[in-house]
């Protein structure tokens, strides 16, 4: 049955190609109790002979395909593999009487626990290494066939429930066109895979792994996200004229990597990039980034067990200040609740998540967690170019007070003689309605604003993002949007601040034009849509859209505006 | 047997990096070797159990080595510390 199937398209581009399964296999142990241990532990020397042979031939090919860097994660698994301790707790068990399985799940259990109840994100990292080896050495004892990706010989499309590390280590880049995966969200292995290799990738569907069978015809569309199943001759041809215009346009837009972002007529704006994770920056500086706009602290705290101490924080901002150097580096403060929660923390439940106790809100009730990110921040400002950024503020009296607790630290932190930055920003993300509207009062307090458009654009509307049926009041160019987004820069020029943009919408080529002519500094998007931004501001007159703003404030509808935009740029 | 006690200076402690360094150097050594640290003993060819001692920066050690070739190993260990600033 022809179908198509939806997730987080989170490596830009088309592939078309047939399915290729990564099968999870079936590892399931069992006790036994075994007459002659001498054999069991001939059995579990010679897996163990087998997975190093393995496991040597990947490390090869993951140097060759990644480099030496990438690769390091195979000699840690060899010497997990090759572990006294392990070996001789899994001897151990055997020779009380159990089969090698039973006795090597028992022993990698025991350090996997050890390893995940460790207070830092490497250690419990180190977790996912030791039951990486497990299932290889599992695996052989139990004569359990793993697909080989390394035998891959045709252009394939990888069909996966997640990517383990070893599994992508043997892709050949030659012929995997792209990737979908079950699990996943924009910053999983995966994903930060899919963007380094630049092929297509849709995570996250949940659904591919039971719909799609071996060998079925695909097309992914990693910018939307769409898997289309058993495309009709039409669907493929319209694809392939897709997949062409976007690597061409790819191309021409490689010239602009180096340049500054500058108007038709001279101007110049800032193009930074929105970030998750240390792991984007290398993409970041391959699309030019001239600062990054947003990064999404969050992630340092997802997917995790505990919360991140101070020092595994300020390592992160560290590493992405010392990358982005002189060039600007805006971290916004944790913002969780609403959609985004973590697992060792359990966020109020509430009828309303959205209107209700997340961001800075959250922050202020728990101000250790607040206050250890905060020193952090300050510790790495020496690093580099610094703008602090709270989210979700509503109330002067929110910012001052979210400011004065910064101060606070940073006193701490210079009594006891730790060195801060003394040009680093405090700015605000302007998302709320109330704050666009008293722009002017917090414009003399702030050093910066940036406007988050997804949340500003769902208050505005009083229309919850997530829910389908009020989707079409998701209006990025209605009238009201761009009348408040005009207004806080009005007022932020007139106290000599500057204004930047992280919601989706600053990199939307409808939105461009008119947030320039509006005066906006600083764009910051994705970093795969920073060319082709930049392409479009080449081709812009500031001054021209600056006479066409007045006009455009007193059209009444979004469609209008669209329309407009469209037939003048 | 030979003992030599050090201070680990790497910033993130005796972690991952610095860890599988020392268990890859010290493996190939005939010599039992540990490191002992709050009085807790550890196999140094063991990544797991070194890492599992959870080592800050800071911390004292002491490595003993035992065998026919403890002083190389002894002399290995403190040429890959000095080298890889991981402790002195």
């Amino acid at each position: 049955m022809k179908q198509t199937i939806t997730g987080i398209g989170v490596s830009d581009g088309i592939a078309i190609a047939k399915a290729y399964r990564l099968e999870t296999p079936d590892l399931t142990v069992e006790k036994r109790t075994v007459e002659q241990p001498e054999l069991e532990i001939v059995r579990f020397e010679s897996a163990k002979a087998e997975a190093a042979v393995e496991l040597e031939a990947i490390r090869a090919k993951a140097a060759e395909n990644f480099g030496e860097d990438k690769a390091a994660i195979f000699s840690a698994h060899l010497l997990v593999l090759n572990d006294p301790e392990l070996e001789s707790s899994v001897k151990g068990s055997i020779e009380q009487g159990v089969n090698a399985e039973f006795a090597l799940q028992q022993a990698a259990d025991t350090f996997t626990a050890m390893f995940e109840a460790m207070d830092n994100e490497y250690m419990r990292e180190r977790a996912a290494d030791v039951r990486d080896v497990t299932k290889r050495l599992l695996a052989k004892l139990l004569g359990v066939h793993v697909s080989d990706p390394s035998t891959i010989n045709e252009e394939v499309i990888i069909i996966a429930d997640d990517l383990t590390p070893s599994a992508t280590a043997q892709l050949n880049k030659q012929f995997v066109k792209g990737f979908v995966t079950d699990i996943g969200g924009r910053t999983s292995h995966s994903a930060i895979l899919g963007r380094m290799l630049e092929i297509p990738a849709v995570v996250g569907t949940k659904t591919a792994m039971a719909s799609i069978e071996q060998g079925t015809p695909l097309i992914v569309d990693g910018t939307d996200g769409t898997v289309v199943l058993e495309p009709t001759d039409e669907e493929t041809q319209a694809y392939e004229t897709k997949k062409t215009s976007f690597e061409s346009d790819k191309e021409l837009l490689k010239r602009f990597v180096s340049e500054a972002t500058v108007t038709r007529d001279g101007h110049h704006v800032e193009v930074g990039a929105n970030i998750a994770s240390t792991d984007d920056l290398p993409l970041a500086d391959k699309n030019g980034a001239e600062g990054v706009g947003l990064f999404r602290t969050e992630f340092l705290y997802m997917g995790k067990s505990d919360f991140p101490t101070e020092e595994e924080q300020y390592d992160a901002y560290k590493t992405v200040l010392t990358s982005m150097g002189e060039r600007p580096t805006v971290v916004r403060t944790l913002d969780i609740g609403g959609d985004k929660e973590l697992s060792y923390f359990s966020t109020p439940e509430e009828m309303n998540p959205f209107l209700g106790e997340r961001a800075i809100r959250l922050c202020f009730e728990h101000p250790e967690m607040f206050r250890t990110q905060l020193r952090a921040l300050l510790r790495a400002s020496v690093h580099g170019n610094l703008k602090i950024m709270f989210p979700m503020i509503a109330t002067l009296e929110e910012f001052r007070r979210a400011k004065g607790m910064l101060l606070e630290e940073q006193e701490k932190l210079q009594a006891e003689g730790i060195k801060v930055s003394d040009t680093y920003e405090v700015g605000m993300m302007l998302e709320i309605p109330a704050a666009a509207v008293i722009a002017d009062l917090f414009a003399k307090e702030v050093d910066f604003f940036s406007i988050g458009t997804n949340d500003l654009i769902q208050y505005t509307m009083a229309a919850d993002r997530m829910n389908e049926t009020v989707s079409y009041l998701y209006q990025p160019n209605h009238p009201s949007i761009l009348r408040l987004i005009h207004n806080v820069i009005q007022a932020a020029h007139k106290e000599g601040k500057w204004v930047g943009m992280c919601g989706e919408v600053a990199g939307d080529p409808l939105s461009i034009p008119v947030l320039l002519g509006m005066g906006l500094d600083e764009f910051s998007m994705s970093p795969s849509s920073i060319l082709k931004a930049r392409a479009q501001f080449a081709d812009l007159s500031k001054a021209e859209w600056e006479g066409y703003i007045p006009e455009i404030l007193q059209m009444e509808t979004s469609e209008k505006i669209i329309e407009f935009v469209k037939t003048h740029s | 047997m030979e003992k030599k006690t050090f201070t680990i200076t790497s910033s993130e402690g005796l972690h991952a990096r610095p860890c599988s360094m020392l268990v890859s150097a010290v493996t190939p050594f005939k010599s039992d070797v540990t490191i002992t640290y709050k009085e807790r003993t550890a196999n140094l060819k063991s990544i797991m159990g070194v890492m599992g001692m959870g080592i800050e920066s800071g911390a004292q050690v002491e490595i003993a080595a035992d065998g026919a070739d403890e002083s190389e190993a002894i002399a290995k260990v403190e040429d890959i510390m000095k080298s890889e600033s991981i402790g002195e």
